[in-house]
């Protein structure tokens, strides 16, 4: 774990860091944390799983249909503990990109993840997962294949599981498709990564017919989907700091953070039973939300029936 | 995800309702499907259906209700649940502002109503969303009472039909509205381990998070025959795919073909359909739990 981590720190230290540091500012834009969230060298999913987890196996395939690169999926170590990992994986070069397709997974990807969720549950294996994503692909295939089906039942999955889940949010967090890796009894997120029921562009096209500069940073806005915001909204649990100027101005330290966040959640969690552990995640999903219900009769009220 | 992405995607023709706002200049309605004029009054007395081809036009939750379950077992519950404005969201107008407009057009608080009734005298647990509130999207109170509708039938044994009409997540409430596709799935698992049945219904349309979470969850998918039913919205379909949409794409005669769902039923069908099926799925509590 350590050897690589360290490694890929000296080299992404140099310099860049100390002078993002000096220019940063105090606090950053929906839309500026948006672009950091995207940027091309921020850290993915395997990165990561270089950093912190020891001796990984990934698995391949949903026996189904075919594999999906969108998602990487597997078992390994986090320090001396055996677990099970699940995250999407946008890739780097355009060849890796188009063959993880922006990491925009397929329904096959969603049923590789209900494999480890499977396995992860019967050999009480916590679960850790990495959210990257603009959502889950939209093409005719997908459709074919029932995309809607797949995250659905990965949802009641995950609801079900007597094992600790982590979640980490560590770039954009894109609605269904994100929400199929995050049903989780911890959701961390990173500093300047993003949760969203839709794409800002998307948003701004829809609000404002037009997906200009100016209208995707007021939908970022909008929307609330920085880390500050959701954790207000209950969204998520905790937001881990990444280094002044972007996860990619330090890879390492990024890492740590994220790192020692979740050892920490993991060792509160193993400490609960598996019914519990269940039980705890109902109640927060059952929670989501409800602070903003109010009660009141609609003045003109209609009974039906 | 977000509804207008749905909505706009649908072929502007494909189902209007059938009642117009001045009901005098509405004695004819023409069907989207067939072209045909029928006498508005027959197309009622078809279940809004068109005599001449069988297109279905959408119904209200009242039609609905009125030709699903039997006559005074109908309770409605959790009416008064209402949401403020959580993300203090701005588009053309205030979000407060578009959902006092909607209660005030529909009579209700959200996009959902909930309740207990019996079909042939069988006792349920029921959800009918109502596509004419802000499109049948789903923000908290849409998650929060359906959560609470299945909670209670687990708690109660009761079998739910859910008859789905949505164009997805509630963009105004933003990553909540997300969130409620978790919390109706985390209450659909506790209905499946207490062994009761869940039978999904899919209007036209059902898309976006509603599709992605709680309508593809039944134990049995059904749908009304042509409802659009998709993850992603025609248009972004069109951008990603780079190529023509297949006939019926999304339809429900696609989805049938493609395995995503048990059964197209007719609505006449429908109430007797859903009738049998409990018969078959429900039982006794003591059989259920293997005690005496
Ligand atoms: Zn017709």
């Amino acid at each position: 774990m350590a050897r690589t981590l360290q490694h890929r720190g000296k080299a992404s230290h140099n310099g860049k860091h100390a002078d993002a540091q000096a220019g940063a500012p105090a606090a950053l834009s929906a839309i500026e944390r948006v672009r950091l969230a995207r940027h091309p060298s921020r850290p993915q999913t395997l990165e990561y799983l270089d950093a912190m987890i020891a001796e990984f196996f990934e698995i391949h395939g949903d026996r189904r249909f075919s594999d999906d690169g969108a998602i990487v999926a597997g078992l390994g170590y986090f320090g001396k503990r055996p677990v099970a990992i699940v995250g999407q994986q946008r890739g780097r070069t355009t060849v890796e990109r188009i063959a993880r397709n922006f990491g925009k997974p397929h329904p096959e990807g969603y049923r590789k993840a209900a494999r480890i969720y499977e396995l992860a549950d019967r050999f009480r294996l916590p679960l850790i997962t990495f959210i990257d994503t603009q959502g889950a692909e939209s093409g005719v295939g997908a459709e074919e294949r029932g995309q809607h089906e797949a995250i659905a039942r990965n949802l009641e999955l995950m609801a079900r599981l007597e094992v600790p889940i982590i979640a980490c949010v560590i770039g954009e967090g894109g609605s269904g498709g994100a929400l199929a890796l995050g049903v989780a009894n911890v959701v961390l997120m990173q500093e300047n990564a993003s949760y969203s029921v839709i794409t800002p562009e998307g948003c701004a096209a829809i609000l404002w017919r037009e997906a200009t500069d100016e209208n995707v940073a007021r939908a970022a806005a909008a929307l609330k989907i920085s880390a500050p915001d959701l954790l207000e909204l209950g969204v998520i649990d905790e937001i881990v700091p990444e280094p002044a100027g972007g996860a990619h101005t330090a890879p390492a330290e990024a890492a740590r953070n994220l790192a020692a966040a979740v050892g920490r959640h993991l060792e509160r969690l193993l400490k609960r039973t598996p019914a519990e552990l269940r039980a705890a995640r109902e109640r927060k999903f059952a929670a989501i939300g409800n602070a903003h219900l109010t009660h009141g009769r609609v003045e003109n009220a209609r009974t039906i029936g | 995800m977000a509804r207008e992405e749905t909505e706009q995607s649908v072929p502007s023709a494909s189902s209007q309702p059938v009642q117009a706002a001045t009901p005098r200049d509405d004695i004819w309605s023409k069907c989207p499907t067939c072209k045909e004029i029928s006498f508005r009054k027959e197309v009622e007395r078809n279940l809004n259906v068109c005599p001449k081809c069988g297109h279905h036009f959408r119904l209200t939750v009242a039609q609905r209700l009125s030709i699903t379950v039997d006559r005074g077992s109908w309770r409605e519950m959790f009416a008064e649940l209402a949401i403020d404005d959580p993300l203090g969201f701005v588009d053309s107008k205030p979000y407060p502002k578009r959902m006092q407009q909607a209660r005030e057009a529909s009579g209700r608080n959200d996009a959902v109503v909930v309740g207990l009734g019996k079909i042939e005298d069988r006792p349920l647990a029921l959800g009918v969303m109502d596509f004419e509130f802000m499109g049948g999207s789903m923000g908290v109170v849409v998650g929060e009472k359906l959560a609470r509708i299945f909670n209670l039938a687990t708690r109660r044994g009761l079998p739910v039909i859910v008859f789905s009409a949505s164009g997805g997540a509630r963009m105004q409430e933003g990553a909540l509205s997300l969130m409620q596709m978790a919390k109706v799935s985390v209450a659909i698992a506790r209905l499946r381990d207490a062994r009761l049945p869940y039978l999904s219904v899919m209007c036209d349309p059902t898309t976006g998070g509603v599709a992605a979470s709680f309508a593809m969850l039944g134990d049995l998918n059904l749908a009304e025959p042509g409802a659009l039913i998709g993850f992603a919205g025609r248009r972004v379909t069109l951008q990603t795919s780079n190529q023509e949409l297949p006939e019926n794409f999304q339809r429900s005669e696609f989805l049938l073909a493609h395995g995503m769902l048990d059964a197209i039923v007719p609505r006449h069908q429908m109430r007797f359909t859903l009738a049998r099926l409990l018969a078959i799925l429900t039982r006794p509590k003591s059989i259920r739990t293997g005690r005496k």
